[in-house]
């Protein structure tokens, strides 16, 4: 058998640590990718090709697999998110309560469209297909807290209020 | 040792009675006694997928209908394969493949080689009842042999199947979800710089429409060679027995 080794974080950087602890817990398991690209994400916040490479890598999991599953699930983002996160729900009753005038909202004020982030990384907008909170469209997670029944000038007057503190 | 007796199971399909093995699928057991059931991901040598569901049939006392290429025979089934709902159905997802996409045959270099276009004309599709959705996707000319043009993808996954079951390579995934799907080489880069691509060329010729196709070559040449695949898969097999 072709001795193989396990190959070696793209950078040195501490974050990776938590990384390969993920992957050993798992033994390198190609089935454990998910859980990794989790620990990937948590730890630096998105996931870039470089990682993703090591992660295909490390596991011997195909590269367009790595990036079918990383581009299929929610939670991933291929791009560097912005300091606040402001999560949109398109779910029906949301859309149909008013999102669609939200976004226009949001991209008058801050020039950003959903899935997009702000020039000076401050504020990211992303989009989730239900929330669960039907009962409070048009409903908006601004980081981590829900915000109900919103008006485009509610939301902005909040968004603004956190990225300027 | 004495062979295990290989269980016969009868039923009937479309009218017919025939007999198969147990474990042999609907559309197995139809293509044996020659009876046709239209299909369009599925491919002799690949793995049945059952993601079109142009296949899908109906069997007697069952409210559901079933995709014949991954649904497996048992004792006394009546399979029924031409009825208005299916007919119905059938139409209707040819439709919405069309819709997705900018498919548009007269401008196509598949127009005439093609699978979509053959189904379409086979299922008496005259009209697409939906608006297509036209979205803009860029095409990917930058391996030396072969185009990639996602205006006329329709997602059966013959590429990809073929690329990770018989070449062994998995230049090719699906990525995203949903209306996003698309079918990326590697981490979405260009084909020509993939570092798994071996140009083998299956991918092309199993795609069913024009999204792979040989550069160089015309609309009246633009057939696909697939002679290659059955012979591959039973060889494999014979080898690892």
């Amino acid at each position: 058998m072709l001795d193989y080794k396990h190959p070696e974080p793209p950078q040195q950087d501490k974050r990776w640590k938590m990384v390969r602890a993920e992957m050993r817990r798992h033994g390198y398991s190609p089935h454990a990718l998910i859980q990794v690209l989790h620990a990937v994400q948590s730890a630096f916040g998105y996931l870039d090709n470089e990682s993703l490479r090591y992660v295909a890598q490390a596991l011997r999991v195909p590269l367009s697999r790595v990036y079918g599953v990383a581009t299929f699930y929610h939670y991933f983002t291929l791009k560097p998110l912005g300091e606040h996160l402001c999560v949109v729900c398109t779910g029906t009753a949301c859309y149909i309560k008013g999102v669609p005038q939200l976004l226009t909202a949001m991209k008058d004020e801050f020039g950003i469209g959903l899935e997009e982030t702000t020039a000076n990384r401050k504020l990211s907008v992303t989009s989730a297909r239900c929330v669960g909170a039907c009962g409070l469209a048009p409903v908006v997670v601004v980081d981590n807290e829900a915000h109900g029944n919103l008006t485009p000038d509610d939301l902005v007057s909040r968004l603004k209020e956190v990225t300027e503190k | 040792m004495d062979e295990q007796p290989i269980a016969i199971k009868t039923l009937t399909i479309d009218g017919k009675e025939v007999g198969a093995r147990s474990g042999d699928t609907i559309l197995q057991v139809a293509q044996e006694h020659g009876i046709w059931i239209p299909t369009l991901c599925f491919l002799d040598g690949l793995t049945a997928y059952g993601s079109c569901r142009i296949c899908m049939v109906e069997l007697e006392g069952n409210n559901r209908l079933f995709p014949a290429c991954v649904t497996k025979v048992y004792e006394g089934m009546v399979v029924i394969i031409h009825s208005p709902r299916l007919e119905h159905y059938r139409r209707v997802i040819v439709e919405m493949l069309l819709s997705e996409r900018p498919h548009i045959c007269s401008v196509c270099v598949s127009n005439g080689h093609c699978e979509l276009q053959t189904m379409a004309q086979l299922l008496g599709v005259t009209s697409v009842r939906y608006p297509y959705l036209m979205r803009k996707h860029d095409v990917d000319a930058s391996n030396h042999r072969f185009l990639h043009d996602d205006n006329r993808c329709i997602l059966c996954g013959r590429c990809v199947r073929v690329c990770s079951e018989i070449e062994g390579a998995h230049t090719w995934a699906f990525s995203g979800r949903g209306v996003e799907s698309r079918i990326v080489t590697d981490l979405d880069q260009p084909w020509g710089e993939s570092e798994s691509c071996t140009g083998c060329s299956k991918c092309v010729h199993v795609c069913p429409t024009g999204a792979l196709i040989e550069k160089g070559r015309s609309v009246a040449e633009m057939a696909k060679r697939r002679q290659f695949l059955p012979y591959l898969t039973v060889m494999r097999k014979e080898d690892a027995e």
